[in-house]
């Protein structure tokens, strides 16, 4: 057995400053039978989100970041298998029965996702996939579901809702209907809000506009947000406290402010260090070494030991826990003693030899 | 849209002259001499009684005059006259053409409904028992020979457990309800006649299990294919993530997605079974096109031939129109161009 799930609570800074945060993800494993073999796409993540807070969720594709959100919203294939807890307002998701399950979802808790163009059901009116939305959970008619559309997709800056309502998926711009989406995923009025990849498919002036009303939501609706992104950039502008996660699990979970500026995790260096950077001025671009191991080919210890520069003997043999390194969390066994960070001299290091002591 | 269907409105005069055209001249390229047809077999030597009965008939004229005359009566709803039943063909297929249309209907209700619950089915419960069934079940339908499935099948239904009527449109002792659409469950349910009704309808039943079986497989092969495609997208996610219910979420937003392709598989099949439904009307001496086209070939008939393949025709002609009209009004994407 590798990974173990840490028994410390990542540090929620509940703004309200009272009793348990909006959504408590506590050793969330997600694994999948295929073939008769069984493979963990998620090995045991952690992550609180207060009311009205947000949330980054950042790694790379296929690094289960998705998949582990899914499964928290029940959202997963039928062959996956979902252990762990994840709790919405004290609520236990996890085994809960469907029935519950789709009274949450779209209600309580919403999910958009990556791509606006295949996320909108092209045979129907935007108007008429929004108030489905709208009736789904509440008792209204068809005609206040269509009066509560136009007004959500007023809220969301679509000009001319009165007229947009009734188009097609296919007669809005990827930027229009990323929008139509969110107007969709916030028609209940959701205490909590993820959004998968919401801007990686759309230009990059849209990407702006995109995140500008979810942000602006975010603060009338007092949403809590999860934003999973593999962009850093997002993160930084956007997050209030960021999980960084690697091959199914979270390696570090910081403020936003804090991860940037002294990174504890040495993944997360690598991942900041290959920020494109205008003001300093690189021969090349850094970038972390090998490649995320495949899921189900882990490697022993530590999953990030094959591309670290700062590994050791025991990071092959012994797989460190998220631990807590001061109100901040770290799965590093030398999460305090890492040299100071500057994202140019491990560049630097990097290009000089690859091997750097601790 | 509105553009779109008119082009196609005034294509089809043009189409429809192609149509009589070809069935025109395949009767003059094949080998068969009508006057067998005609002339009884010892009078064939009489020189006197063929030439009396090609200038009746008007074989004695050149092709090309033939072929105006037959376009001048078309033009006045004259089909020509029978060589055997010698009756007008226009009256003989009008009375033949409902008996078909109401078996195929039947099929089709058959043969789509099946098609589409099965499709969805197999593609929702992917590789389970209920996939393979509806595969082996397609399977049977689309290669079984209807002579051998519909044999088979009036066996062991009328024959063996005597539960339904053997072949035949209705019972032949029944008085008849006027014909109104030459339909017989739904002129009888005018007439308010339960005792037709019900005799037609378990007529009816066999042949168009049988007819519609056909279909279903190509129908649910693709429903199955397409489902797999549409659930696999975003949006089937997205609503999920609204709290659809998995009901909802497979019949409304993945099954409309996937009747684009499958209108166009639905329309095909019922003009094809128009014409298609030769074998089953043979089997379950069924009164219908199929039937009168057999006996026309089989006696060289060539008015009724031609008649036949004009009305085959059309019904491709006005099936795929009313398809593509469907098609528009089923897909948002196509309704702006």
């Amino acid at each position: 057995m590798s990974a173990q799930i840490s028994t410390a609570p990542p540090g929620a800074v509940d703004k309200a400053g009272k009793g348990e945060p909006l959504l408590s993800i506590r050793g969330l494993r997600v694994g999948f039978r295929r073939a008769g073999s069984h493979f963990e796409a998620v090995r045991g993540i952690d992550l609180d989100v207060a009311k009205g807070e947000v949330v980054g969720i950042v790694g790379e594709s296929g690094s289960g970041k998705s998949v582990g959100m899914l499964a928290a919203l029940g959202l997963t294939s039928k062959n996956a298998v979902v252990t762990g807890s994840v709790r919405f307002n004290g609520d236990e998701l996890v085994g809960k029965p469907s029935r519950e399950m789709r009274k949450i979802r779209g209600a309580r808790i919403a999910m958009i996702f990556q791509d606006p163009l295949s996320s909108l059901n092209p045979v129907m009116t935007v108007g008429a996939q929004i108030a489905e939305a709208v009736r789904l959970h509440q008792r209204v008619t068809r005609k206040q579901a269509m009066a509560r559309a136009v007004e959500l997709l007023h809220l969301v800056a679509i000009p001319q809702p009165e007229r947009r309502v009734n188009q097609y998926p296919h007669e809005f711009s990827g930027g229009m209907r990323q929008r139509a989406v969110i107007a969709m995923a916030v028609a209940n009025d959701p205490d909590l809000l993820i959004a998968d990849e919401p801007t990686t498919a759309l230009d990059v002036t849209v990407q702006a506009q995109i995140l500008a009303v979810l942000r602006s939501l975010q603060e009338r609706l007092g949403l809590g947000l999860v934003l999973i992104t593999h962009d850093l950039g997002v993160v930084a502008g956007h997050a209030d406290r960021v999980a960084v996660v690697y091959s199914g699990r979270v390696v570090e979970q910081a403020g936003v402010s804090e991860l940037f500026a002294d990174p504890r995790h040495p993944y997360t260096r690598g991942l900041i260090a290959s920020i494109p950077n205008l003001e300093e001025s690189r021969e090349r671009l850094f970038s972390i070494d090998g490649s995320p191991p495949a899921l189900g080919r882990l490697p022993g210890g530590c999953a990030f030991h094959p591309r670290c520069i700062y590994a050791e003997a025991r990071c092959r043999t012994e797989d460190p826990p998220l631990h807590d390194i001061g109100g901040r969390f770290s799965a590093c066994h030398f999460a305090t003693t890492l040299p100071p960070f500057h994202s140019a001299s491990l560049a630097a290091a990097e290009l000089d030899s690859g091997s750097m002591a601790p | 849209m509105s553009r779109y269907i008119l082009r196609r409105l005034i294509a089809m005069p043009f189409l429809v002259l192609g149509i009589v055209t070809i069935a025109f001249l395949i009767t003059t390229v094949t080998k068969g001499d009508p006057l067998t047809a005609i002339v009884a077999e010892q009078q064939m030597s009489n020189p006197e009684v063929v030439a009396a009965a090609k200038a009746r008939w008007g074989l004695d004229r050149p092709l090309p005059e033939r072929y105006m005359i037959y376009l001048g009566n078309l033009l006045s709803g004259d089909l020509g006259t029978s060589f055997i039943t010698k009756r007008n063909v226009g009256t003989d297929i009008l009375y033949r053409l409902p008996a078909t249309l109401e078996l195929v209907f039947a099929a089709m209700i058959f043969g789509t409904t099946l098609g589409i619950v099965l499709g969805v089915l197999a593609a929702y419960f992917r590789n389970s028992l209920i996939d393979h069934g509806a595969r082996l079940f397609a399977l049977f339908g689309s290669s079984l020979p209807v002579f051998w499935s519909g044999l088979g099948l009036l066996f062991i239904f009328s024959v063996m457990l005597n539960w339904l009527p053997g072949p035949g449109r209705v019972d032949a002792r029944l008085a008849l309800p006027p014909g109104i659409t030459g339909f017989l469950t739904i002129d009888s349910l005018l007439a308010g006649d339960w005792t037709v009704f019900k005799d037609a309808l378990w007529h009816l039943l066999l042949p168009a299990f049988v007819l519609g079986w056909t279909v279903s497989g190509t129908i649910s092969r693709l429903v199955r294919a397409n489902m797999l495609d549409v659930m696999s997208r975003e949006f089937v996610l997205t609503a999920r993530a609204k709290g659809a219910s998995e009901a909802r979420v497979v019949i409304v937003h993945a099954l409309r997605n996937t009747m684009v392709p499958t209108l166009t598989v639905i329309g095909y099949s019922f003009a094809y079974l128009i014409t298609g439904a030769v074998l089953t009307e043979t089997i379950f001496s069924w009164p219908g096109m199929g039937s009168y086209a057999v006996e026309a070939a089989r006696a060289l008939d060539f008015p009724a031939i031609i008649g036949v393949t004009i009305v085959g025709g059309l019904a491709f002609l006005v099936t795929n129109l009313i398809t593509d009209i469907l098609y528009v009004v089923a897909n948002p994407r196509v309704r702006l161009s």
